[in-house]
């Protein structure tokens, strides 16, 4: 067997602590990771996340930029441009070069309208607007309205949940009693009486969205709770008497933030939904004011022969909200051990 | 197959883990045998690699599992060269598993009786009806009271006790030749634990498998094994029989299980615990696994990988303290009671069957 | 599970009982009248038509006259149809409402369960990234965008279905495509989900232990565990569906309660917009309900002890 191989003298030598010891924290060890950043490495890793978090850059700084640069007024009317297709320059391809059919035939739209020298690249309205303008307006109100309501949303959740799951008992009952009946009545129908109510418009499109939809955020945070409020070191703060309030914020929000973050990113795109519906149906936003539901609305009126003026809000829309989602998915999967690979 | 009182001959198996870190060296050159009839305890520290053999013998490993070499013959066929089809043939029938926890191995939205019988319809083309006779009848064997009334319950009406009694049901109502049980207790509070073990050993007898027990403690090992390999960083370290290892342990690491081991005559002071932490098995370090954590360790510990050193014919272990030329320790004062046992043992056997051979010395030998 | 369900027939009546009163005082809190949208009237013809809907009693009189309607299935007359009881007006609305509605959930369950499971049995192949894809534009896109699409491309342009026309089922396909799309979406990421968890179970592992195929293991194992759960969000998309109608069939004109409901929100016509509420109510509390019990029902572990969570 192997002891007939010959080895070196010295071999036998014993090793003391010290130099095994040494011999551990030689290894280079395991490369540990923090939850933090386990999930970070885990969301670098998520490419449909990333791209989103990019699109939606972007179309931020785009449609908030357009307070300060805008290509052209959004409300400017110009009834002798109206209903040009879209004309991006260099591109020569039909539905982005300026020329729209009539009649069977072919034509320049902005050379019959006497706009030849003229571009609009997503094209313009029954009212000869700029309807990349009118977008960017639109999406502006729509992330305006989506991001209060969420806010608010989230405030009211956030403190419901853990209040109910703090107290537990009877109040934890009647408060989750509360909620069911909540979610009896479909959310669009308390929305519109409450917009009815307040008289619409945008301030009651928000309360109206903030006010319905912050039950899910309510109900996650609440089985969160109660699953740490038994944990150690709650128990521990709670037997040195610390004020709840200090409990909530110091030990029990930061647990919660990640369902909370991932809650909203599912809570913003739901509110950019509500708005477009209502603004489609003729109760949200009212011109001259824009929201990408009311250019929906517009769009959808001419659909049949200016197909663009719905299919750019449309597209705008849909990727926001596909771009929230991907997001929304990539920190659960992130957030969530489970999904390790 | 090399024996033929072998039933499963497992050879120089590798399998790595394929990871975003790297790979895990999670099992690193694995051999042993499984002999017919007898029970083989596995054991060692968790993440030693002891459910990746198993996984690997039933060919149900993770995705990222990659088997780099080794063979596991079982009736002269090799189970890595089959197919993920030709495996399910064996799974249920010739090998069968018990797992971990009963709390989540059992389908939660299924009877138990249709649990019990699904492998003898899988593999024996019965009837419902049939299968769920025969189902009963185990139910009963593995002694679940009002087994008749029992067989329309669904999982959660059970007890952890029961539910293992049932997974145990479905692992042997194929009368499987390899049953793998892989800490068939360790989640079951003591008392139910031991009469898991004592069905499992009946059990044994009366349908005659071999058994693949999967433990950490060494504690349940003695009364169940026949033999007892002992597993470190994906390794096996030292085999030998029951005796051999309790009474003669030659590893270091064997030391160390033993001595964190409650016995009846240990005083119930606190027991000594292994110091230190499994080695990385991403970057496994060279030489032996162990040495960073023994107190024992040699200058060639951290140089080059014992091989096995043959103690008895039946006895290895992967410790270079065996080698002719190594300085004499002494182990532990508990290790040395039970080597002092064993002589004795070895003694009181020798004057029993007189004309037998001579005393073997189980000092530092060959 | 007699008692448990006396309790949740007790909770939803409750419930109805709230939304009623709620939406009552509600609707007392706005402005308007029925003659906002009538020409000038003489003091006799105002009274005999605050007469003819009661409006010249006491508020709380009102409120027990409306009640006692209401159980009866009386909502009052309509603003903006004087001669109709809001109970007839939705009786013969809600017909086409719950056949594309119900055609909506069937056919976006069952696709979406296919979808679902087929990702998690082939994680991370091209089916998997196919359903993904189907799922997130499905939630992404909001169902009336895809209805006027719908309703262009293959209704106009390619002429397979009528547009905008209320007759047999052809005309029900488009609607139904239309407000499927997000049930469909909805439940096939849920039963992905659930299956994925699912398949990395122990019991799915002891399954394979005992020598099922993978085929029986997804089907005897694998799909009724992933499946039972998704009883719980059918309420969820019901009510996704009821908000996604109100504008889908506006969009294919069909008369329905949703398309009602926006025509009596634009016209203020609010005992009609109350008694539409109390309808979207009562559905989704018997379509809650149901799902509850049907969860009892399929589910052992609840079935048993006779409670729900
Ligand atoms: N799918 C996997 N991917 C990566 N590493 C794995 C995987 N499965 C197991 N391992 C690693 O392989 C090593 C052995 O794991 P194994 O489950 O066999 O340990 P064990 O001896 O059964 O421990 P325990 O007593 O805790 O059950 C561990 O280091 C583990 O982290
Ligand atoms: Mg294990």
């Amino acid at each position: 067997m192997a002891d007939t191989v010959k080895l070196p003298e010295d071999s036998f030598k014993r090793i003391n602590a010290d130099d095994r010891a040494a011999l551990d924290s030689e290894k280079i060890a395991a490369p540990s990771l923090t939850f933090a950043q386990d999930a970070w490495r885990r969301l670098r890793k998520n490419k449909g996340a990333w791209v989103s978090l990019i699109v939606l850059a972007i179309v931020f700084i785009m449609a908030f930029g357009s307070l300060v640069v805008s290509p052209h007024n959004p409300n400017a009317v110009n009834p002798s441009y109206a209903n040009l297709p879209s004309k991006i320059p260099g591109i020569g391809i039909n539905g982005f070069n300026g020329t729209l059919v009539q009649a069977g035939q072919r034509i320049d739209a902005y050379k019959q309208a006497g706009a030849s020298s003229k571009f609009y690249i997503m094209g313009t309205d029954y009212l000869g607007r700029d309807l990349f303008s009118r977008v960017l307006y639109g999406t502006r109100i729509s992330l305006i309205i989506a991001l209060v309501a969420t806010l608010f949303d989230l405030t009211i959740g956030v403190t419901y949940g853990m209040f109910s799951g703090w107290k537990g008992g009877r109040i934890d009952t009647i408060m989750q009693r509360i909620i069911e009946i909540i979610l009896s009545i479909p959310n669009l129908v308390v929305i519109v009486l409450l917009i009815l109510i307040l008289k619409p418009g945008m301030t009651s499109i928000i309360i109206a969205i903030a006010l319905t939809s912050w039950t899910n955020m309510a109900r996650l945070v609440r089985a969160q709770t109660m699953e740490i409020k038994e944990q150690e070191y709650i128990l521990a703060a709670r037997t040195l008497g610390e004020r709840p309030l200090k409990i909530a914020f110091k030990h029990l929000l930061p647990n919660l933030s990640s369902v909370i973050i991932i809650n909203t990113m599912f809570t913003i795109p739901n509110a950019i939904f509500f708005e477009a519906t209502l603004s489609y149906i003729g109760i949200g936003i009212s011109s001259p004011q824009a929201s990408l539901g009311t250019l929906l609305n517009d769009g959808q009126k001419n659909f049949q022969f200016l197909p663009y003026q719905m299919w750019w809000p449309a597209l705008i829309l849909s990727i926001i909200m596909l771009a929230f989602n991907l997001l929304g998915d990539g920190l659960r999967d992130a957030f969530d051990p489970r999904t390790k690979e | 197959m090399e024996n033929d009182k072998n039933i499963l001959e497992v050879r120089n198996l590798q399998v790595n883990f394929k990871t975003y870190a790297g790979d895990v060296k999670a099992i690193r050159n694995v051999s042993f045998d499984l002999r017919k009839g007898e029970t083989l305890a596995i054991v060692g520290e968790s993440g030693s690699g002891k459910s990746v053999t198993t996984r690997t013998i039933m060919g149900l490993n993770a995705r990222n599992a990659d088997i780099t070499s080794g063979s596991i013959l079982y009736k002269d066929q090799d189970l890595l060269k089959k197919s993920d089809k030709e495996m399910e043939q064996f799974r249920g029938q010739d090998i069968a598993e018990i797992f971990q926890d009963p709390m989540t191995s059992l389908d939660p939205t299924m009877k138990i009786g249709k649990q019990i019988a699904e492998p003898l319809m899988v593999h024996k083309g019965m009837k419902k009806e049939k299968a769920l006779a025969q189902a009963l009848e185990m139910m009963k064997l593995v002694g679940i009271t009002d087994a008749e009334n029992r067989i329309n319950d669904y999982p959660h009406q059970f007890s952890g006790g029961m539910r293992q009694r049932i997974v145990i049901a479905i692992a042997l109502i194929n009368y499987p030749e390899i049953l793998i049980a892989d800490e068939p207790t360790t989640a079951l509070d003591v008392t139910i634990q031991a009469q898991i073990l004592n069905l499992m050993k009946e059990l044994q007898d009366k349908i005659s498998t071999s058994i693949i027990f999967i433990t950490h403690d060494l504690g349940v090992v003695a009364g169940m094994a026949d033999r007892v390999a002992v597993m470190y960083a994906g390794k096996i370290v030292e085999y030998g029989t029951v005796d051999e290892i309790f009474y003669n342990p030659k590893h270091p690491y064997t030391w160390g299980l033993l001595s964190s081991m409650p016995t009846l005559d240990s005083s119930g002071d606190e027991l000594p615990s292994i110091p230190g932490t499994p080695p990385d098995l991403l970057d496994p370090p060279t030489g032996d696994a162990f040495a960073a954590r023994n107190a024992y360790a040699l200058k060639i510990d951290t140089e080059q990988e014992p091989p096995f050193f043959k103690v008895s014919d039946t006895h290895y272990a992967a410790t270079w303290l065996l080698h002719p030329d190594a300085p004499k320790v002494t182990p532990p004062a508990q290790i040395v009671a039970r080597q002092k046992k064993y002589a004795e043992m070895q003694q009181a056997l020798v004057a029993k069957q007189r004309p037998s051979v001579p005393v073997e010395e189980e000092e530092e030998q060959q | 599970m007699a008692k448990y369900l006396a309790k949740r027939i007790f909770y939803l009546i409750l419930t109805l009982f709230i939304v009623i009163t709620l939406t009552f005082f509600l609707m007392k809190l706005l402005p308007g009248t029925p003659l906002t949208n009538q020409a000038k009237l003489s003091k006799s013809q105002i009274a005999l038509i605050y007469e003819q809907y009661g409006l010249n009693k006491p508020v709380w009189q009102q409120y027990l006259l409306y009640l006692a309607g209401a159980v009866r299935g009386n909502f009052g007359t309509s603003f903006q149809f004087s001669d109709q009881p809001v109970s007839y007006l939705l009786s013969s609305r809600i017909g086409p409402s719950l056949q594309i509605g119900l055609q909506a959930m069937i056919l976006g369950v069952i696709v979406g369960i296919i979808v679902g499971a087929f990702g998690a049995m082939r994680q991370n192949s091209w089916v998997d990234t196919t359903a993904t894809v189907v799922s997130i534009l499905g939630i992404s896109i909001p169902s009336f965008v895809l209805a006027v699409l719908l309703q262009y491309y293959l209704g106009l342009k390619l002429g397979w279905f009528p547009i905008a026309e209320w007759g047999g089922f052809i005309y029900t396909v488009l609607p139904t495509l239309a407000l499927g799309a997000t049930p469909l979406a909805e439940s096939a990421r849920f039963v992905r989900t659930e299956m994925v968890d699912v398949l990395s179970s122990d019991y799915i592992e002891l399954a394979k232990a005992k020598g099922l195929s993978r085929t029986g293991v997804i089907y005897h194992h694998a799909l009724r565990n992933s499946l039972i759960p998704l009883i719980t969000i059918v309420g969820p998309l019901a009510v996704n569906i009821m908000t996604g109608s109100m504008v889908v069939e506006n969009i294919f004109s069909i008369p329905g309660i949703g398309e009602q409901f926006v025509k009596s929100v634009l016209t203020n016509d609010y005992p009609t917009i109350m008694g539409l509420t109390i309808i979207y109510s009562f559905m989704l509390c018997v379509v809650l309900l149901f799902t509850d019990i049907l969860y009892g029902i399929v589910d052992p572990r609840i079935r048993i002890t006779g409670k729900a969570n």
